[in-house]
Order: structure tokens, then C-alpha cells, then sequence
């Protein structure tokens, strides 16, 4: 290897094919002109909750994307079907997630559908469950003397509750739980919905 | 699917067929990289001499004037790239450690949203990964890349506008974060209007580099110039196009994430790392390494391999099965190149045992080399399908990806910079036990944050994997080990302050009595 310039020219090819393999052949194989019947775009406040999940990085805790029953039982949990690519249609940037530090989230607002109960989870998650490791977010929240008209006030068992006043929701919380409310993809899954079937037992195939 | 089943078999006909060439081509003398050629890194007297002479016992270095040429015009550039890395290590651990600290603490400083796990977890890795690894690792190839092609760094003042633009961008980045504006990806966080500065800034550091390959006084590209070469090519298009606004969505767009984030490590961190051992370990120890050309194996086939294996962080999702078939394999076709710079640079080490103990910085590489080697494997093995079931999504991967960026990229840097600062001073280590000690502290503190976060996360994995467990088990019973990951990263942080203290001791101006001071000229 004596030469700069075959080097270089080798190495960009090698990276190109690569690049064609992993992004622009899977991204030709999934893209889809329609989103799944079943599917709604993300309301304006939906889609500024999302906003604020991504900034609090729940990402790093939180997958959404169940996995198939031949391989963890996400099902069982009440996590939902195994997602597929079109079930992130609307999603950008994406939120699939690598940890599960926290349960997957793909299906929560179908699981968990009460405002009253995120808005209070998130304000101090140990007020529900007592073994939680999840970060407390009480600066998405405002505590005041008495509740005005409009707000909605956070219900919180005794112990957690501030010594005077109210925890009123402020709006950034209120998109995320409306957020949260949105994340549900119980719908059929489309015919020919991509996924890794990887652990689909032999046979089963196509 | 039949297509897609021909894609995946193409993509590793091609790898292998091209592995086959490769190893025809070293055998039948076409492309002839033969022992001789390893000992470029040598100058005329070097070989067959320890490099060490870093604290005032060890016997002075051998300093010749060509060599001192060269060295004193990277001196600057790497000095600024040096220092600047280290306030960012330094910074960057202590985020890490708060977050480590905030996942068994969990109402501990939660009153601001700018210390909230999922920001501050986001800051030490940018910080880590752009503003300590980045830096002190093209510090080194400003540093090396004169030195195997003998003559002076060319263009030697762009690096310092590269300097101050990348750490402008890198703190505004730290700054965008911590107020919530991100890009929202795994490791491409900061956002995209920063990340032009970061590319513009890149370009000031290509551009040097480059210009100095082209003026080489020697025939021959000595292997880490491989490595750096490459890896200054391939990390500009990786960055560029996964950060490309508006273009991406969906689950293409995490494909592109992990096909980004995982080449990060594997076509720069990596390249980085294994550059750098392979010219400081035969340069300290004075002879050349084991076998050249099997080091041509281990450059093309990581090349080859490394570069398709990103979606394994997708195994189980909504991706098509063949993609995520193909990182598999991929991964373990990785044995290969990872066993030719094993065979290289762990029988030169162990032939010449003796010299750990002349040279300090010597004993960080090795046993960075040693655990490339390591994680490799390990990763390999973590991409087969039953085992991802079980570590992926849990502090099992977290530990991984600390002893590949960590206990190899880092270590071995540290060691570089170790050898780099005294060359570039022509001073000595005042307290040479203080380097010992930060040895000690990282690999003891490493020791612990690794093996805490893989039993815990293995132990977790399972916990997940059983239906009949509730999912409050599997935080439960992790948390004793990510109090243990705690002390682990308590301990690493503080060996990087006894690194900054290093570095810092040897550059400030010192009071020396005359007597302990090397004489650079013999």
C-alpha cells in the first residue's frame, strides 16, 4: 500500500456499498406512498408533546417498538403486536429507542389511557410506583395557592403533595400526556407490514 | 422474499470474494507490504531501542534533529487539540457520572430541566465522543502522520482554526442540549445547523493531513496511516449524510441512525485506536510489529465487515429481516480482522514483555490493544440473534460500549498522550507515581463499571425475557449494580483528574533544578 489515492477510493467504495445495504435498499424496500389504514397523523398538541419527549431524551429509557412473541413476551405485558416500518409513518426523528430501563411505549396510550394518571406519574413517578427509577419532571408543573379556572390540577397521594397549594399541569406536560394518550397502534397490522421475522420458528416463513 | 435473500447473499459474496482477493494478492507478492516496510517508523538508530524516557529515571530518549524538525511544527496543533480534549473528558465524566448516579438516585437534582437523566446522559456521551475521543485522536494523527511519512505537518496553522471552531461548535452543542434543542437521535444529537461548523471544522483538519500525505519523503503509507487516512475520509461522509435535514424519516431514518452510530465506532473510533497502538507499540518497544501482512487482513476486512453491521442494533424490530440478517453476519465475519491485528499487536507486546516495564504510556496501549480484542468478541457474540434477546435493550450494552470506547479507544490515548507531551516539550513527568495511579484508578474503576453493568444487565435481559415476572423486577434487581457502575465511574472520573493534573504539569512552565532536566540533544 503505497498509494494514497487507491486507498482512499477503495475505502469511499466499500463505505458506498455499505451505505446501500443498510440505508438505501431497506429505505427503497420500506417506503410506503400511504400510511396504514387505522393510522392518524399527530394533532398539533400531540405533536408538540412529542417534541417535548425528545427533548427530555426519554428516548434513552424507552423503546417503541414491541417485540414478536417468538422472541420476549412484549405481548403479555401489554405492550402490544410486534410494530412494523409503516406504524412510523408520521415519526420523525425517529423514536425505536435501544433501552428498556423503562417499559416500550409504542402502545402506552392504549395500556395506560388516563390523563390523571400520566400527569401524576410524571410529576413524581414514586407516587404510583414505589420501586421506580424514573426521573421526577415537578419543573413541568407549577405549584399554587389555589387552582384558577382552566388549570388542571395533579392528584397526588398524601406524602408527595406539596405542604400548601396545588400542583397544577403546565402546558408542556399536557402535550406530553397528550402525546403519551396518542401512542397506539393496536390497529391490524398491515398485510404486508416489514419486520424482522428473524425469530419466527423455521417453516413459518413465507 | 426472494430478492432480498439474493441482496443479502450478494453483500457477502462480495465481502468474502473480496477478502479472497485480498489474501491471493498478499500471496502471490501483488501487492508486496513485506517486513521491511514495517520498520518506516523507525529513523536510522531507533530500532532495537525502548522509546521511553518520559519521567527523569528512564534514560533519555534518542532525539534526532530530522525527527525534532517535525516534531516541533505538529508541536502546536496538538498541544491546542490536547488540551482542549481534556477539559472535555474531564467535563464530559462528570456528566456521565451524574447520570449514573441520578438512574439509583432518581429525585437527585431533578428540580431543572437541563439536569434531567435524559439530557445529562446526552452530554457525556457528545462531550465524550466529539470533544475528548475526535480531538485526542486527531491530535494523534497530526502527530503520527509526519512522523511515518517524514517530513514536517504542511499547512500546520489550519488545525488551530479547526480547533477553535470544532470546540465553538462542541460547546454550543453541550449548550443545546442541555436546553432541550436536540436532533433527537442517538448520537446525533446536536443539531444539524451545528453540526455545519463541526464539518466546516473538519474540513481545517483533513486538509493538512492530506496535504502532508501527498509531500511524503517515504514510498510506502506505514499501516496506521492506513487507518487515519481512511478513517478521515470515511467519519466526514458518515457525519454528513446521517445528519442531512429534512431527508430522513421513519424507521429508514433509524437505519440511518445505526448505521451512522455504529460506524462512528467502527470506521473512526476504531481506526483511531488501532492506528495509534500500531505505531506507538513497535515505536516504544524498537522493533517492528509480528507480521506486516497480516495487517493488511485486518485493515480491509474491518473495511469490509465493520462498515455493514450498524443494523444489529435494529435485531427484533421493524426492519427487514435480511438487513438485520446481514449485520449479524457481518458481525461475526468481524473475528477476522479483529484476530489479524490481534496476532499482530498482542505477540509483539508479549515478545517483548520487558518493556512495560520501562515505559509507562506503553502499559496504557497494551492493555487498550488488549481490549480491542475483547470487544470485539464480545460484540460479535452480542449480535447473534439468542443473545441479543437477552442484552439488548439493558445495561448490558451500556458496558459493551464502554469497553470499546473506553477501556480501548481511551486507554490507548491515554497512553499516546503520555509518550506525545514529554517529545513535544522536551520535558519530563515531575511525579511519575501520579501516572501510575491514574493506570490504576481507570482500569480498577473500569473493572467494576464492566462487570457491574453485564451481570446486572444480563441478569435484567432474563428478568424481561420471562412473562410470569413482572416488569418491576427487572428494574429492581439492577439496581445494587448500577450503584456498583457508580463507584466504578466515581473512580474513572477521578483518574481523569489526575490525568488533566498530569497534562497540565507537564506543559505549564515548571521550576526545574537543571539536574533532572532532559537534555534533548545527545
Amino acid at each position: 500500500m503505497n498509494n494514497y489515492l487507491p486507498l482512499s477510493i477503495i475505502s469511499l467504495g466499500i463505505l458506498a456499498f455499505a451505505t446501500l445495504m443498510l440505508v438505501i435498499a431497506p429505505g427503497i424496500e420500506m417506503a410506503r406512498p400511504e400510511p396504514p389504514a387505522g393510522l392518524r397523523p399527530y394533532t398539533a398538541e400531540e405533536q408538540r408533546g412529542r417534541d417535548v419527549y425528545v427533548s427530555m431524551g426519554c428516548l434513552y429509557c424507552h423503546s417503541q417498538q414491541p417485540r414478536a412473541p417468538e422472541q420476549a413476551p412484549d405481548g403479555e405485558r401489554g405492550w402490544g403486536r410486534p410494530s412494523v416500518s409503516a406504524d412510523y409513518f408520521y415519526d420523525s426523528p425517529h423514536q425505536l429507542g435501544t433501552m428498556r430501563t423503562g417499559p416500550d411505549l409504542l402502545n402506552v396510550g392504549a395500556r395506560l389511557p388516563s390523563e390523571s394518571w400520566h400527569l401524576t406519574h410524571l410529576y413524581q413517578p414514586r407516587a404510583i410506583f414505589d420501586w421506580s427509577i424514573m426521573p421526577a419532571y415537578p419543573f413541568l408543573f407549577e405549584v399554587k395557592a389555589k387552582a384558577e379556572e382552566g388549570d388542571v390540577v395533579v392528584a397526588l397521594p398524601p406524602g408527595f403533595a406539596p405542604a400548601e397549594g396545588v400542583v397544577v399541569a403546565s402546558q408542556e406536560a399536557l402535550d406530553l400526556t397528550a402525546y403519551l394518550l396518542s401512542l397506539d397502534r393496536t390497529y391490524p397490522a398491515p398485510e404486508d407490514g416489514i419486520r424482522d421475522d428473524g425469530y419466527r420458528p423455521r417453516g413459518d416463513a413465507e | 422474499m426472494v430478492t432480498m435473500g439474493l441482496l443479502l447473499a450478494l453483500s457477502f459474496v462480495v465481502s468474502l470474494l473480496a477478502l479472497a482477493f485480498l489474501i491471493w494478492a498478499i500471496s502471490n507478492k501483488q501487492v508486496a507490504p513485506d517486513q521491511h516496510d514495517a520498520r518506516v517508523i523507525f529513523e536510522p538508530g531507533d530500532e532495537g531501542h525502548v522509546d521511553s524516557g518520559e519521567t527523569a529515571t528512564s534514560r533519555p530518549y534518542h532525539f534526532d534533529t530530522v525527527r525534532s524538525g517535525i516534531d516541533a511544527v505538529s508541536t502546536r496543533p496538538v498541544a491546542v487539540l490536547l488540551i482542549a480534549a481534556t477539559v472535555w473528558l474531564v467535563i464530559g465524566s462528570v456528566f456521565g457520572l451524574v447520570a449514573s448516579l441520578k438512574l439509583h438516585w432518581p429525585d437527585w437534582l431533578s428540580d431543572h430541566a437541563a439536569l434531567t437523566f435524559g439530557r445529562v446522559r446526552t452530554l457525556h456521551l457528545n462531550l465524550v465522543i466529539y470533544g475528548w475521543l475526535s480531538q485526542v485522536g486527531i491530535a494523534a494523527m497530526i502527530w503520527v502522520l509526519p512522523r511515518i511519512f517524514h517530513t514536517p505537518l504542511r499547512a500546520p496553522r489550519l488545525p488551530l482554526i479547526g480547533a477553535a471552531l470544532w470546540n465553538a461548535a462542541v460547546l454550543l452543542g453541550a449548550i443545546a442540549i442541555a436546553n432541550g434543542w436536540t436532533d433527537g437521535e442517538e448520537w446525533l444529537e446536536i443539531p444539524w445547523q451545528l453540526d455545519l461548523v463541526l464539518a466546516l471544522a473538519g474540513v481545517f483538519f483533513m486538509v493538512p493531513l492530506i496535504k502532508t500525505t501527498l509531500a511524503r519523503q517515504v514510498h510506502h503509507i506505514y499501516v496506521t496511516g492506513w487507518y487515519f487516512l481512511a478513517g478521515i475520509l470515511w467519519f466526514p461522509c458518515l457525519f454528513v449524510i446521517a445528519n442531512l435535514p429534512y431527508v430522513h424519516s421513519g424507521v429508514e431514518e433509524a437505519t440511518v441512525n445505526w448505521w451512522f452510530a455504529h460506524n462512528v465506532l467502527g470506521l473512526w473510533l476504531t481506526p483511531i485506536g488501532v492506528g495509534t497502538a500500531y505505531y506507538f507499540i513497535p515505536k516504544i518497544i524498537g522493533k517492528p510489529v509480528f507480521s506486516y501482512a497480516v495487517s493488511l487482513i485486518g485493515f480491509w476486512g474491518l473495511a469490509l465487515f465493520y462498515s455493514q453491521v450498524g443494523i444489529h442494533h435494529l435485531i427484533g424490530g421493524p426492519v427487514p429481516t435480511w438487513v438485520a440478517t446481514l449485520s449479524v453476519v457481518h458481525s461475526v465475519m468481524m473475528f477476522i480482522p479483529v484476530i489479524a491485528v490481534a496476532i499482530n499487536q498482542h505477540i509483539t507486546v508479549g515478545q517483548n514483555l520487558w518493556a512495560l516495564k520501562e515505559s509507562l504510556p506503553l502499559r496504557f496501549i497494551a492493555f487498550g490493544a488488549l481490549m480491542y480484542t475483547m470487544a470485539s468478541f464480545q460484540g460479535s457474540i452480542e449480535a447473534l440473534r439468542s443473545v441479543n434477546s437477552v442484552t439488548h435493550f439493558t445495561h448490558y450494552t451500556v458496558g459493551h460500549a464502554h469497553l470499546g470506547a473506553y477501556a480501548f479507544v481511551t486507554i490507548t490515548m491515554f497512553g499516546a498522550v503520555y509518550h506525545m507531551l514529554p517529545r513535544m516539550t522536551g520535558r519530563v513527568f515531575r511525579w511519575p507515581a501520579l501516572i501510575n495511579a491514574h493506570f490504576w484508578l481507570v482500569v480498577i474503576g473500569f473493572a467494576i463499571y464492566f462487570f457491574g453493568l453485564s451481570i446486572g444487565g444480563w441478569l435484567q435481559g432474563l428478568a424481561m425475557l420471562d412473562g410470569t415476572r413482572p416488569f418491576s423486577e427487572s428494574v429492581i434487581l439492577t439496581k445494587p449494580y448500577l450503584e456498583a457502575r457508580s463507584v466504578g465511574g466515581a473512580l474513572m472520573t477521578l483518574g481523569h483528574l489526575v490525568f488533566a493534573f498530569n497534562v497540565a504539569s507537564i506543559l505549564l512552565p515548571q521550576r526545574v533544578p537543571e539536574s533532572v532536566r532532559t537534555v534533548p540533544a545527545e
